[in-house]
């Protein structure tokens, strides 16, 4: 086929995403409201709680808020690529899943246009989000906004990634609720997105080993650093290997997933 | 462009959901497939559409396997499936736009070929409404013209009038016959409802995995000395009366 084609498609699937996301308000709304109240409410009460002292990539002492910033932002690209993989199995319910696999493209094409298309999505989410931490004195560096966008895009493909490989894994709908115990609460809780490491440390040796390996901890660091105009090598090299990797098990997934359906 | 079914078989695990199925569908016409609950028309689909992979057996698309050519036998291809495949949020141009970049058709050709299969479907004042305000019968029309979209030379149409009432019913028929007629357009259409089967009309019939018989409507009905289609039917799948063969 033509390379045109192939960016017609693309278009295409960023257009159809778009156009469902702006009819599903709630779905923004919900979005903005979870990390809001992390924000606002909870960070209030951590607080007084939870000293942070100086670390990197900070210069000086910061608020919780400032803080928990980063974290948020990864929690609204954890949510939204896990509520795209909930849509990918809604799809493959409903059968408008087959209109896309009935598309002459490579599957392979097909999938990284869904994927940048719920990068493109959480981006959108993750820059009002910090445009509503301006209004409550949460206010990251201006170039920050600029140098934390690569992260940002990089971070949301493994979780886009990651959801992906679990929706051609979950054959029914109602099973999805176990993906929010068992992979969105884990992975988000298990990080230095609420309280750095250190202080995990403090509580318990064994729960810090497993915050130090999750993806996620990587991700949010990556994103925490780009905020400061800092690169975290390590963070970097971490995230984009696991895209890589739920990239690949993604693509086998969603290649065998209609034969796997009913055998 | 011809396609052909040679020696198709698919289990799923243990339990055979066709056996050594062979066919031909004739270029130009509407070919009828008829099976009951089970028979193996889902199936069937599935594989000439390529969502499942093949096991046993060819599909040859102009005398070559589809394996060496699957993306240009999806070109080919434009299939209107069971269970409706319109995204209800958006409108008839929208869904058709979708469909049309999935096959590299930019925007502008999209409107240009929707307005005049549209209108031919008469639903041409329709294009900016929402999926959800249309009726199942308009729905229907909207899914054939989206399958023609991309102008395939095949249309595959699975149950495609199933729930809806006679008027639309007859209206989508004879839309799919005026297009076999003026487009030389090859169409397989599984259904239920043997009134929709015209006498000439070539006819496959699949019961428990396996084809039963191949053949225009009346040369079936010679072959097993009745003067129906359903009757025809019922001797050969052992079935009382047609509604049983959805």
């Amino acid at each position: 086929m033509r390379m045109t084609a192939y960016a017609i498609a693309l278009n295409g699937i960023l257009k159809r995403e778009f156009l469902r996301f702006i009819h599903q308000r709630t779905r923004f709304l919900s979005a903005l409201v979870r990390p809001l109240l992390w924000l606002v409410v909870f960070a209030a009460g951590f607080r007084a709680a939870l000293g942070v002292s100086i670390i990197p990539p900070y210069a000086t002492y910061i608020t919780y808020e400032t803080y928990i910033l980063p974290g948020l932002c990864c929690m609204i690209l954890l949510f939204n690529g896990m509520q795209s993989s909930l849509s990918m199995v809604y799809d493959r319910e409903m059968g408008s899943m087959k209109v896309l696999l009935m598309s002459p493209l490579p599957r392979a094409w097909l999938l990284f246009c869904k994927l940048i298309a719920i990068a493109v999505l959480s981006l959108v989410q993750v820059y009002a989000f910090i445009g509503l931490g301006f209004l409550v004195k949460v206010e990251p560096p201006l170039l920050g906004l600029l140098t934390v966008l690569p992260a940002l895009l990089l971070t949301a493909l493994m979780l886009g990634a990651v959801g992906l490989f679990l929706s051609s894994r979950i054959r029914q709908l109602e099973n999805f609720a176990g993906v929010m115990n068992f992979v969105i609460f884990p992975m988000f809780f298990m990080s230095s997105a609420l309280y750095p490491l250190w202080k995990m440390r403090e509580s318990s040796e064994w729960l810090y080993w497993v915050c130090s390996v999750n993806p996620f901890t990587h991700a949010v660091e990556l994103v925490r650093f780009a905020l400061y105009t800092e690169l975290n090598i390590e963070a970097l090299l971490v995230t984009a290997g696991t895209t890589l990797f739920f990239t690949v098990l993604a693509l086998m997934g969603f290649n065998s997933e209609q034969a796997a359906r009913k055998s | 462009m011809g396609i052909e079914v040679r020696q198709l078989s698919f289990r799923y695990g243990s339990r055979q959901a066709l056996q050594d199925v062979s066919f031909r569908l004739v270029d130009g016409q509407l070919n009828a497939l008829l099976g009951p609950n089970g028979a193996g028309k889902s199936t069937l689909y599935a594989l000439l559409t390529q969502l499942y992979s093949l096991q046993q057996g060819e599909i040859l698309l102009d005398d070559q396997s589809i394996r060496r050519q699957s993306r240009k036998l999806k070109q080919q291809l434009g299939v209107v499936f069971q269970q409706s495949t319109l995204d209800l949020d958006l409108s008839v141009l929208q869904n058709l736009e979708y469909h049309g970049a999935l096959h590299g058709l930019s925007s502008r050709q999209v409107k240009r070929e929707a307005a005049a299969l549209l209108e031919r479907l008469g639903l041409g004042d329709r294009l900016k409404d929402s999926i959800r305000s249309l009726n199942g019968g308009h729905r229907r029309r909207v899914e054939i013209a989206r399958a023609l979209l991309h102008r395939p030379s095949i249309l595959l149409l699975d149950e495609a009038t199933v729930g809806l009432d006679t008027a639309a019913r007859q209206s989508i028929n004879r839309h799919v016959r005026d297009l076999c007629r003026d487009q030389s357009l090859t169409v397989l259409w599984a259904t239920h409802l043997i009134e929709e089967i015209a006498a000439d009309d070539p006819v496959l019939i699949l019961h428990r995995g396996k084809i039963e018989a191949d053949a225009p409507a009346h040369e079936i009905c010679r072959q097993q000395g009745v003067a129906t289609l359903a009757e025809a039917f019922e001797q050969i799948t052992g079935l009382k009366d047609n509604s049983a063969c959805a």
